[in-house]
């Protein structure tokens, strides 16, 4: 009997699955030994670990119980369902904004990419100072021209939320803009000559060629961001540290308060009750980008 | 002969652009103030940073004289920890790139089996937000003995930076076309031979973008580098930077100077590599 060997099956010497695996095969399962490693223990061992740390049924017990975790839970929707879609209601009309064939608005969107492109920790705490009641920026500029004194505005919770919330879009805003800019700008420009020629308005070139051409990457954006800023801890923790009297904090927040006061089961079970509302999230976002 | 014609903005023309010039100022004041702030505090006595002005009456440079010379409480180790700073995120940087750019010819040029299910539990992975990772994170460090280690964070960091390092790569690769594997097969090359000579020089555009990625993923990371790390002499800068809050009478302008130095390297490399990174990185992060 005659055993054949097709060309890719030039084994390497030594090698124990030469036998049964062509040579690409086993240089593949080589090369992707080390992520598979980095997944296992970084990612598969957390998270199973974090899930059986969850597991007392006393634990969502004493998060019921918790104030502080339902304000977050508050927060963290507020946050998601009024910030992010704020946020990107003001990307599509800036990358509209921004596709303008003017030499003053490239430069501009030069230094409109700084928040994206400078590390968040700085300015963030520049924002801090600049909103500090007594010699911070903002309250020096109100009562220079009211006579008053301005108010302590990360004192008060309303306030303080908005501000994180301004805060984050600050930071992501640009990265969003410039995403959705390449959307429009694949938009084919005779669409809009021949909108022009018809007379339509700008609101109907909007409604009937920017919108359909955009609509899905701005929904996938959108879902994205709403992942993403479930993660964002910085905004919110060097902007108020979760205060005044933990009443700002959100999820990401929540969990890290709990892991200093080493109630890590508290802060596990804090993450699944998320979870219903993030893994459709993330099972979809996840099946969408791996076409 | 025709000449060039110069002719007035007619009144339309002039409209659209005060129309535009209505948007282009704010967002020009709101992009800039947080920024232009803390290079005003870096460059303002502290008597003129506390009283909320616009311009200091006496800019210097003294503020970044204490602070490369750390004379200050807050800023006794600032040198080693821009040193652990910049460690971290090279170090980040380049294992990310090994790591991603092995898996991505692995899954997208040796077609090995499962392939597929590494991108998905990857991309899986790249949606996880950081934060709540980070919780069961810090136990795991812990339970390997590696907290207060410059590897946990240099691990953590890796595996937040791969997954997305990983499609960007794996997206890139798939557009090579196949001939070139075959044609160099043909000459008999071998599959680290392909590696070297086919792939990677073809590769350029994505890995510096990918490299840029990981090196400022890490180097602006403040949660994991917070929790990870904990004594003077091991944190990152960032990490410094919270540590000022820790105290009420906090030397701002100090802190707004370091700040200002540590954004400068990630600015720079922003810029520097912008090319790159909008092609590489923002044409892939969403695909309509």
């Amino acid at each position: 009997m005659a055993i054949t060997l097709s060309t890719s099956d030039q084994a390497i010497p030594g090698a124990p699955l030469a036998g049964r695996l062509s040579t690409p095969q086993v240089w593949g399962i080589v090369l992707l030994a080390p992520y598979a490693l980095v997944f296992l223990a970084f990612v598969i061992y957390p998270v199973g670990y974090g899930l059986w740390l969850a597991r007392h049924p006393s634990s969502y017990v004493a998060l019921y119980n918790d104030p502080i975790f339902a304000r977050a839970a508050i927060n963290t929707l507020v946050f998601l369902v009024i910030g992010i879609n704020f946020k990107m209601l003001v990307a599509l009309f800036l990358s509209g904004f921004f596709i303008q064939e003017r030499s003053w608005i490239r430069w501009l969107s030069v230094l409109f990419i700084l928040p994206w492109a400078v590390p968040s920790i700085p300015t963030i705490l520049s924002v801090r100072f600049m909103f500090n009641p007594e010699w911070g920026m903002v309250n020096h500029l109100i009562f220079k021209f009211t006579g008053e004194d301005g108010p302590n505005w990360l004192n008060d919770p309303t306030v303080a939320l908005t501000m994180a919330i301004m805060m984050h879009i600050w930071k992501s805003l640009p990265f969003w803009t410039l995403i959705l800019m390449t959307g429009r700008l694949a938009i084919p420009g005779d669409l809009f000559e021949a909108a022009d020629v018809d007379g339509a308005t700008w609101w109907q070139k909007f409604r009937y060629i920017t919108w359909p051409s955009v609509r899905t990457l701005y929904l996938t954006c959108t879902l994205l961001s709403m992942i993403w800023t479930l993660g964002d801890f910085n905004s919110v923790y060097l902007l108020t540290g979760g205060g005044p009297a933990d009443l700002t904090h959100v999820l990401s927040t929540l969990g890290i308060r709990y892991l200093r006061l080493d109630q890590l089961s508290l802060a596990m079970a804090s993450i699944v009750c998320a979870l219903p509302f993030v893994l459709p999230l993330m099972y979809f976002m996840m099946k969408r980008l791996s076409r | 002969m025709k000449l060039p014609s110069f002719k007035l903005p007619s009144l339309r023309e002039a409209s659209t652009e005060a129309r535009l010039l209505l948007i282009g100022i704010p967002v020009f004041i709101w992009t800039m103030l947080p920024i232009y702030h803390m290079m005003l505090f870096a460059i303002s006595p502290k008597e003129d940073a506390f009283a909320g002005k616009f311009w200091p009456d006496h800019p210097t440079l003294h503020n970044f004289h204490i602070v490369f010379h750390q004379q200050h409480y807050f800023l006794r180790d600032f040198w080693i920890q821009f040193w652990n700073s910049t460690v971290i995120a090279v170090s980040v940087g380049v294992l990310t790139l090994l790591i991603a750019t092995a898996t991505a010819f692995a899954i997208s040029r040796l077609k090995v089996p499962g392939g597929r299910w590494v991108m998905n539990l990857a991309l899986f992975t790249y949606f996880i937000p950081a934060a709540f990772l980070a919780v069961p994170m810090y136990r795991t460090m812990g339970n390997y003995g590696l907290l207060n280690n410059h590897w946990s964070l240099i691990l953590a960091m890796v595996t937040i930076a791969s997954p997305y390092a990983i499609w960007v790569l794996k997206q890139a690769s798939d557009k090579l076309p196949v001939e070139l594997d075959e044609a160099a097969i043909m000459d008999g090359a071998t599959i680290p031979q392909i590696f070297r000579l086919v792939y990677l020089p073809l590769m350029m555009p994505s890995l510096v973008a990918i490299g840029c990625y990981a090196l400022l993923l890490a180097w602006n990371e403040y949660l994991y580098a917070f929790l990870l790390l904990s004594r003077d002499t091991d944190i990152t800068l960032p990490v410094a930077l919270g540590n000022f809050l820790a105290a009420d009478d906090s030397p701002w302008e100090l802190l707004m100077t370091t700040g200002f130095i540590y954004a400068l390297p990630p600015a720079a490399i922003y810029y520097a590599f912008r090319r790159y990174m909008v092609g590489g990185l923002t044409a892939g992060a969403v695909k309509s």
